[in-house]
């Protein structure tokens, strides 16, 4: 048995016991049970599984744990003091999903495409966000309720 | 050639559910009315039998049920709390198509209460009434106007009871906003003050009308999502999110190719394993572990031995169906007139051969299952379109009396007709049950793709004769395997043979959203484009020419207006085409503008407009949402998605090989609704995604003067 590592998720220190070959969405669903982030392929093709690795996008289907030092953001981290985040609220009031088992995903590639950028196009935003898959077609939406998110962001920073 | 004058028809109406795995619907309420107000708390309940649902044929009947049982064939029920809290059960789930929010709508709607106040109960079998399943676009047509006559009967038996303790007629009350008032009075109460200390169960009379679409206040509104803000934060668990304690993962032995056969298996290194359960039962085999890793460490340990058998390959695949039609199926066929008769009248006359592939689903949740056994009864969480059908087969692969067996369907990571099965279900409870744990399945993307079935795919032959004035004189219509959904033509035409021929599919086919209807509408509508151009007449006025019901008439004009059909060519490789028809009680037309660069084949949907008609629309913008995902959806059916397989293996079976729409394939879309306030309501979940493959392939055709016939349009692209 490998000593635990120590892990920073949503600005909390865990304690975690799998091995360090373990891959990241499995340490986090089945160890941590922030199960927000979600399987979809195990290929890094679908997005589903996205977390921000310091404030990158990550597919953490193709992270192991070992190879984790820079702190992680899961979808859970994102509500701060029962305020949504601005994209969260943007999909949600634009109600831009069907099943949104691909939300999470989408969500969290949205939040680091904004750091990136503060007004992508809709070509600059299907550009980043093509790695992400939503089954149901709710594409159009996910691209205006970033938009609508970037208008947000830029109101709070004024 | 037939020459039968009079129609003759082998059951077609049975047809569009052929891959539905039809059952009849068998009910066992295990509540008497005692148990039900303890279970559910006191207040008011009003419930429909299945008799009350079928068009109220039950003439009298026998309704004197005895006073503590509740009749054995519910079908929808709602209770009212003392805390004036409404709960809708239903057997239907909720699968990204939105039903929850919508029924919700048509309940808060028809009983008069806030729509907050309303929360569904879905999909779970010890709750909810028997449901067939959640599949055919039926929930909105059968389920809602179930809902609205309980909702219904309730509000009036809260009239009745309010009058009562106020001696007055309840004619002379107005119930609304989850309050009573006695205008004449002034009296006004609350639903939770006459709901309070009461037990009353009753069943919804035979006759009271329900709202008209007209005066509806809550339904007909674009209300968001249900729960949406437990979606947004990650925390709606989903069936492979559950986390029973003492929770085990299970991965089961799955054989090297379709039609292998087990040889030998020896499962002793396995066993050796620390904390596996192994199960080797006839030719199931498979590990439970206290992690995933270790379930499939377990299975790798197992020494096994197959024999294979050869397996066609997608690359005969449309000669193999041919060749393999099942004669012991009789099919289903119209006629009607004389095909010989119609082409010797025909100034045009045309034969074309289309083919559609077979097709994933590729759900981003793959099929799961979670089962727990306790005390000799099982339950288990599964996203399933059937929760009924899957509890029945677990009780009988398990030897269970269905009271035993409890199914419980968590709102699901989308489905499109590929969960009915209940194979992950039964993988986890047989494996829960040598574990003596709850065990989880999560089936991997490539057992998603490999393991689970596909849209049938088909062969579609057409043989036809237009008069030169354009009138359609002959139809005939064969299809090999992928359906007779849609297969009936909305157009016009006195001499028809439209007959479908089962075969004997080398792949496990079934469900999928739309079904054949996107076959029969692909080949039908390509066809009727080539037809329009042998009669010189543009493909809009040649359908409206053929059109009689004026449904059909109104979405093509409408979808055709909002794109500016006929439209100018204004560059190269740009075209334009249109499509479309009826399918489940909706009427669709789709216009697409393509371009396409010939160097390469490749095909890019520059804009769509969809025109749809389903009678009275609940809730507009869930149902944009569903167009424009039946839309983008439909794009990967229509351009790229194809499986491929070879020696009784999927070669494509993940996301790096099998393509499926993503943002960059996303084309301008819009959408144009008919709301027919006059019309009940239709599902909309499949409908809208049947015009848009020959939009496309005609438009296809417009630009490049190539007809291309097979589905995937532009695969390689």
């Amino acid at each position: 048995m490998a000593p635990p590592l120590e892990l920073e998720i949503n600005g909390t220190k865990y304690l975690v016991h799998s091995d360090p070959d373990t891959r990241l969405l499995t340490v986090l669903r089945d160890e941590l049970g922030l199960t927000g982030t979600k399987y979809g392929c195990g290929e890094g093709q679908c997005g589903a599984c996205t977390v921000l690795l310091g404030g990158s996008p990550r597919r953490s289907c193709q992270v192991l744990l070992g190879e984790v030092v820079q702190p992680v953001t899961t979808i859970e981290g994102l509500e701060k003091d029962g305020h949504l985040h601005p994209v969260q609220q943007a999909f949600l009031d634009l109600d831009a999903f069907q099943c949104a088992y691909c939300t999470s995903g989408m969500i969290i590639s949205s939040v680091a495409l904004l750091a990136q950028k503060r007004n992508p196009s809709p070509t600059e935003i299907a550009q980043f966000m093509q790695g992400n898959i939503c089954r149901c077609g709710t594409y159009p939406r996910i691209v205006d309720a970033i938009q609508q998110a970037a208008k947000s962001m830029e109101k709070q920073l004024r | 050639m037939s020459t039968l004058a009079n129609k003759f028809t082998r059951e077609p109406e049975l047809e569009p559910e052929r891959y539905e795995f039809r059952e009849a619907p068998i009910h066992h309420f295990a509540l008497d009315r005692r148990d039900f107000f303890k279970f559910f708390g006191a207040g008011i309940m009003v419930f429909a039998a299945a008799t009350d649902a079928l068009a109220l044929q039950e003439s009298g009947g026998n309704r004197q049920n005895h006073p503590e049982e509740l009749p054995k064939e519910i079908t929808a029920w709602l209770h009212i709390g003392e805390d004036g809290n409404v709960t809708a059960f239903t057997g239907k789930v909720e699968i990204g198509q939105n039903i929850r929010t919508s029924l919700a709508q048509s309940v808060a709607d028809e009983l008069r209460v806030p729509f907050e106040s309303v929360r569904m109960v879905m999909g779970d079998t010890q709750l909810t009434p028997f449901d067939m399943g959640t599949f055919g676009s039926r929930s909105t047509p059968t389920m809602a106007p179930q809902l609205r006559r309980v909702a219904s009967a309730a509000r009036d038996l809260l009239l009745q009871t309010a009058a009562k303790e106020w001696n007055t007629a309840p004619e002379k009350l107005l119930a609304a906003n989850a309050k009573i008032r006695d205008a004449a009075s002034g009296r006004s109460t609350t639903y939770a003050d006459v709901a309070r200390g009461k037990t009353l169960a009753q069943r919804i009379p035979d006759e009271d009308p329900v709202t008209p679409a007209s005066e509806w206040t809550i339904a007909g509104k674009s209300l968001p999502k249900v729960d949406g803000r437990a979606f947004v934060t990650g925390r709606h668990q989903y069936t492979s999110d559950l986390r029973p304690a003492g929770l085990m993962y299970g991965k089961i032995l799955r054989a090297p190719s379709f039609g292998a056969t087990m040889t030998s298996c020896d499962v002793t290194a396995a066993q050796k394993l620390p904390g596996a359960v192994l199960v080797h039962d006839g030719d199931f085999v498979g590990a439970a572990a206290t992690s995933e890793t270790e379930a499939e460490e377990a299975i790798a340990a197992i020494c096994t031995q197959w024999k294979e058998t050869p397996q066609p390959s997608s690359s005969e695949l449309f000669p193999y169906l041919k060749q393999n039609v099942d004669t012991t199926d009789p099919g289903s066929l119209t006629q009607s007139g004389s095909i010989e008769d119609g082409l010797a009248r025909a100034a045009h006359r045309l034969e074309a051969s289309y083919t559609v592939a077979y097709i994933a689903h590729a759900p981003l949740e793959p099929r799961a299952a979670v089962a727990e056994w306790k005390d000799g009864k099982l339950t288990v969480w599964t996203g399933t379109q059937r929760p009924f059908a899957t509890r029945d087969a677990l009780a009988e692969a398990f030897h269970l009396s269905r009271e035993n067996v409890r199914v419980i369907v968590p709102d699901t990571g989308s489905a499109y007709g590929g969960k009915h099965t209940p194979d992950a279900a039964l993988e986890a409870a047989r494996l829960a049950r040598a574990a003596g744990k709850p065990v989880k399945i999560v089936w991997t993307r490539e057992e998603e793709f490999t393991w689970a079935y596909f849209r049938p795919a088909g062969v579609i032959e057409i043989k036809s004769g237009v008069a030169a004035d354009g009138t359609l004189t002959a139809w005939e219509f064969h299809n090999y395997n992928s359906g007779a959904s849609g297969i009936a033509t909305a157009y016009t035409v006195a001499n028809q043979h439209i007959e479908f021929h089962p075969v004997r599919s080398p792949l496990r086919q079934g469900s999928y959203r739309g079904l054949a209807a996107t076959a029969n509408h692909f080949a039908r509508e390509s066809h009727m484009d080539d037809l329009a151009r042998a009669a010189n007449m543009d493909p809009l006025d040649f359908r409206l020419k053929n059109i009689s019901d004026p449904r059909l008439r109104d979405v093509f004009q409408a979808a055709a207006k909002s794109f500016g059909w006929p439209a100018k060519k204004t560059k190269p490789g740009q075209g334009f085409g249109i499509g479309g028809g009826i399918e489940k009680g909706g009427y669709v037309a789709t216009c697409a503008e393509i371009s396409t660069d010939d160097a390469r084949g490749a095909v890019r949907v520059v804009r769509v407009v969809t025109a749809f008609d389903c009678g009275a629309i609940v809730n507009p913008d869930g149902l944009r949402n569903q167009i424009m995902g039946a839309n983008i959806m439909g794009l990967g059916g229509a351009l790229f998605e194809a499986m491929a397989f070879d020696g009784g293996r999927i070669t494509n079976a993940r996301f790096s090989r099998y393509r499926v729409p993503r943002f960059r394939d996303v084309p301008d879309m819009e959408i144009v609704l008919l709301d027919r306030k006059d019309i009940a309501s239709a599902g909309a979940g499949e409908t809208p995604l049947v015009g848009l493959a020959p939009a496309i392939g005609n438009a296809i055709f417009d630009a490049t003067g190539v007809r291309r016939t097979a589905l995937p349009l532009a695969p390689r692209a």
